[in-house]
């Protein structure tokens, strides 16, 4: 907690020094990941846009599972869940992934419903 | 159980002042609504994933949408919100800097830090003003039929997007405007697109280098562009001129787009606002002294925990907004 820092990230991959040390060293991987995001977002690279992925665009994988690590470095380094006790870190992350992922499942689902409704129905709507 | 449980163990663990967590009052508060917080934006996020994946095939193309930077006129998607999410990123730098120097009771550090993290925070809202503005007041200007589809034109032969003041005629035409004082109920009348349609209509006809391209995206990703004939077709049902985008009319594409960027950046946006204002509070609570006199910082931790959260919530709105 308050005092004792855990410096070390990537699973021990990398150790600072220090707690500051390790603050710019995270900012320099989250730089490093938004760049690429950005570089792909630009480029757009046919390879991963006309490639599939469990129904969903290769590209956009990248991007989600991007964002995830970035969402991971930043609540666990900047708003250091990694010095909280881990009750306190697995209560504060498992309740909203749990929820969400529950939401995003039924909601999806539900508009690729009504997306072949609009598709397949005899109802005229794109004019 | 154990009736056998000495009396000084049982006032260890129910006596009271125990912390399961190893947490203080106040972090957990903030944890608890920084929790609800990101199930509301989550919330706000599946709901436009939900009206994405329901108009799949019509949605807008971020990197056609947002083109613009300030101070420089062409095409370049991305750069801008690419530079309000370092700017973003880096004042939670700054506000994890302030925390460190806190528990290390650097008062002059925790000022410097706090100050850059405010500033960061401002030029971020600043950002998103403008980029509001920008999205606002539109780029090219668009026709909306009577569905409410949106066409936006092309130049055949470079392949660019036409403005419509590129081709739009002006036709000359008396207007009589409807007034207060005939109307029980009319107050005035909204802004007028700078064409009507017949004048979008005519200039069209007689420029045979613009096309039409639909909303509908193609196999490649991209919109489907029309031949000269299948646009006079579909210029028919031209219904609107539509210039920018609001909660009704979006230029780009489905308004949906447009209510859901207002919506979530909007929300995002005013998160940021009170971050920054509660950063000015507790800054000046710093520079006053009460966390020295209290002898800890960690009113700046809980601070910093909700700047931290509105930095996380910008790169998931980043992803699905401007990624994805």
């Amino acid at each position: 907690m308050a005092h004792e820092h855990k410096l070390e990230i990537f699973r021990g991959l990398l150790k600072f020094k220090s707690n500051i040390t390790k603050i710019w060293g995270v900012l320099i991987f989250l730089s490093l990941i938004t760049a690429v995001e950005v570089a792909l977002g630009i480029a757009k690279p046919k390879a991963l846009t006309s490639s599939y992925f469990i129904g969903m665009k290769v590209i956009n994988w990248i991007f989600i599972i991007l964002t995830l690590v970035k969402a991971y470095y930043i609540a666990w380094d900047f708003m250091h869940l990694r010095d909280e006790k881990s009750s306190l870190r697995r209560t504060i992350i498992w309740t909203p992934i749990f929820l969400v992922l529950y939401l995003v499942f039924i909601l999806l689902f539900e508009a690729d419903y009504i997306y072949n409704i609009f598709k397949d129905g005899f109802v005229k709507w794109n004019f | 159980m154990n009736s056998t449980v000495t009396t000084d163990t049982k006032e260890a663990v129910w006596g009271g002042g125990n912390k399961p967590l190893n947490a203080s009052y106040g972090k957990l508060m903030m944890w608890f609504f920084l929790v609800s917080d990101a199930i509301t934006f989550s919330g706000f996020i599946a709901s436009y994933g939900f009206s994405r994946f329901k108009f799949i095939e019509t949605w807008p193309i971020a990197d056609e949408v947002f083109t613009h930077v300030p101070f420089f006129h062409g095409n370049y998607p991305m750069y801008y919100v690419a530079f309000m999410t370092f700017v973003l990123i880096m004042s939670s730098v700054t506000m994890v800097l302030a925390v460190d120097a806190g528990h290390k009771m650097q008062k002059n550090k925790v000022i410097w830090y706090m100050f850059a993290t405010i500033l960061g925070g401002a030029v971020f809202v600043g950002s998103q003003a403008w980029e509001w503005d920008t999205f606002i007041k539109g780029s090219h200007g668009a026709i909306e039929t009577k569905g409410g589809r949106i066409l936006q034109f092309v130049k055949a032969d470079t392949g660019e997007r036409a403005s419509l003041a590129d081709f739009a005629q002006t036709i000359p035409s008396e207007r009589h405007e409807h007034e207060n004082k005939n109307g029980l109920w009319f107050f005035s009348e909204g802004t007028l697109p700078s064409f009507t349609v017949n004048e979008v209509t005519r200039g069209f006809k007689a420029n045979p280098n613009i096309l039409i391209r639909t909303e509908t995206i193609t196999e490649d990703g991209e919109k489907t562009l029309l031949n000269r004939e299948e646009s006079l077709d579909k210029l028919k049902n031209a219904k609107y001129v539509v210039e920018g985008a609001n909660l009704i009319h979006n230029e780009y594409g489905s308004r949906l787009f447009a209510d859901f960027f207002f919506f979530i950046t909007g929300f995002h946006g005013f998160h940021v606002f009170s971050g920054v204002l509660i950063n000015i509070i507790i800054f000046f609570n710093v520079i006053l002294g009460t966390y020295e006199r209290r002898g800890h910082y960690e009113m700046v931790e809980k601070v910093g925990l909700y700047w931290h959260f509105v930095d996380l919530v910008w790169v998931f709105v980043f992803t699905f907004f401007y990624l994805v």
